[in-house]
């Protein structure tokens, strides 16, 4: 089967998390096999959170942004390859 | 006295803050966050300190860097303005300690309204209509189920360190009490750090109306009427006004006594709000104490021609209220329309970014506050709030007219905002008659997705 390679991206400007609270276990690390809308990580934007999900059915690559940290609008968050 | 005030907060309300300031002869002291260098509070003020980061934790909500900022400019006052530390009782102690005048509530009155089942309680002791409900903090689902039982189904679960809608759950039977409970419980942790609930019986759809009080440090209250406030979504207010539509001067009184009663039995000192909800038949029950100025205090500005951050900044100094205003009745009518950086048709999703096109609305009856100018980049990390539109009118038809020119008028490109939902809503039937309760919003939106 071919691998293909799928860029996550964030849908608009906020703060990345890659766990739903500091005590609580990361969502995904490089290499999990996902499902096509599992949680990947949150994006907070103006005290809202947002799930971001994944597109594909597949295995994480690279998580490409930081925790906590500011991302901008369409940078990418993650690398997956879907199956 | 104080010749220099700090401002601890951003975006609309610290420009709000320092204005009256400037009007009255106080210098200022802005903070900023590192994503708020070329915010309109910093360029304003005379003075900036710039708090390290950008996530409000590390800024806007610390308090030893805030008063060390204060400290080191010579601030003698700190004005929180409403959210991050306004409501922090701890803060008001410190500054207390730092020989800093808090403009605002006394710690102790903080403490109070920051507990919702022992304001409830103090509000029942002063004789003012409450919401039935179980009397004490609940923590297992059992209790629950017994509070609900005798209380009588449809119930609200809600959290006594609550606030802004969360932690609150509908449970119409047993079943969906005992799925909710264990929800609103770790939802309450996780926002306020306490797991306690409290049970009441379900208002449906009742109309929201708040009493705004000043206290004085003699112990004296006075009100300055009511706002209405049904317009919201999931608890959070779009359109505000004052006079209320749903009250009559008998009403009125009796709405305004209460709040007065009731921040007399507490000795509030300060600006404050008292919030009711109003039933269909025209009860109204206590629900809150604010112990802040709040997002909507223009409305109740424009119709009482009284400035009310100038008058926390008097009251601080330890000045009296103006009893003459005891039986004031407002002039004309006053309604905000909340601009937030939100798709109204997305779920109202935040839309931070460039602000590439700013026309404001003016001319007679229109107030805009406001931080963004053109060219301004509206920050991810915060509030989505970015101005509020006033209108004021001789009459309520009047003021509506002139809010729905003044939307008109309103230019914010390419962000998405509310501008056009409020436009919509004052052009509604039940908007224009003032016959809406707080299901009114749902009527204009999408429904909500659960995720």
């Amino acid at each position: 089967m071919d691998a293909k390679l799928v860029e996550v991206r964030a849908p608009i400007a906020g703060v990345f998390y890659r766990k739903p609270s500091p005590e609580s276990p990361p969502y995904v690390e490089a290499g999990d096999s996902v499902k096509k809308k599992q949680v990947l990580c949150l994006l907070e934007t103006m005290k809202v959170f947002q799930k971001i999900k994944s597109p594909v059915n597949g295995k994480v690559v690279e998580i490409v942004a930081q925790n906590e940290q500011p991302v901008s609008d369409n940078d990418v968050l993650l690398i997956m390859e879907e199956e | 006295m104080f010749g220099k005030l700090l401002v601890a907060n951003r975006g609309e309300i610290a420009v709000r803050i320092i204005r009256a300031c400037r009007e009255l002869g106080i210098k200022t002291v802005a903070v900023y966050s590192e994503a708020d260098a070329d915010g309109l509070h910093a360029a304003l003020a005379d003075e900036k300190v710039c708090l390290p980061g950008f996530k409000p934790v590390d800024t806007y909500l610390n308090m030893e860097k805030v008063i060390q900022a204060a400290r080191e400019t010579g601030a003698g006052a700190v004005h929180p303005g409403y959210g991050y530390l306004a409501e922090n009782e701890a803060f008001a102690l410190r500054c207390g300690e730092a020989g800093i005048f808090f403009i605002g509530p006394r710690p102790e009155n903080i403490r109070l309204a920051g507990n919702k089942l022992r304001a409830k309680k103090q509000a029942a002791a002063a004789g003012l209509p409450v919401i039935p409900g179980c009397e004490r903090g609940i923590c297992t689902v059992e209790e629950a189920v017994a509070a609900a039982r005798d209380t009588g189904f449809p119930v609200i679960l809600k959290a006594t360190a609550g606030g802004g809608g969360r932690g609150m759950r509908i449970c119409s039977d047993e079943e969906e009490l005992r799925e909710e409970f264990p929800i609103a419980r770790a939802e309450a942790g996780a926002s306020f750090g306490d797991v306690t609930l409290y049970v009441e019986k379900l208002l449906r759809n009742p109309r929201h109306i708040e009493v705004q009080v000043l206290g004085d440090s003699g112990g004296r209250v006075i009100h300055l009427g009511e706002r209405e406030c049904s317009v919201q979504r999931r608890y959070q207010k779009l359109i505000e006004e004052s006079p209320s539509p749903a009250l009559d001067d008998d009403l009125r009184d009796k709405i305004g006594a209460a709040a007065v009663r009731l921040a007399e039995s507490i000795n509030y000192f300060n600006a404050g709000t008292v919030e009711f909800m109003l039933d269909a038949n025209n009860n109204f029950y206590f629900m809150e104490i604010n112990a802040r100025l709040q997002v909507e205090h223009p409305v109740t500005e424009m119709v009482t021609g009284i400035d009310i951050v100038k008058e926390q900044v008097r009251l601080a100094l330890g000045e009296r209220v103006k009893t003459g205003v005891q039986r004031h009745r407002g002039h004309g009518w006053a309604l905000e329309c909340r601009i937030n950086a939100e798709d109204p048709e997305k779920f109202f999703l935040p839309s931070p970014g460039l602000i590439e096109c700013y026309r404001a609305p003016g001319g007679f009856g229109v107030r805009l506050d406001t931080h963004v100018y053109q060219g301004y980049r509206v920050p991810p990390y915060y509030d989505s709030l970015l101005a509020k539109l006033v209108a004021w009118g001789r009459d309520r038809a009047a003021a509506i007219c002139t809010m729905r020119r003044a939307l008109d008028e309103f230019t914010l490109e390419p962000v998405k905002t509310t501008i056009p939902l409020h436009k919509r809503i004052l052009a509604d039937q039940s908007f224009q008659k003032g016959t809406f309760n707080t299901s009114l919003v749902n009527r204009f939106v999408p429904a909500d997705d659960d995720d």
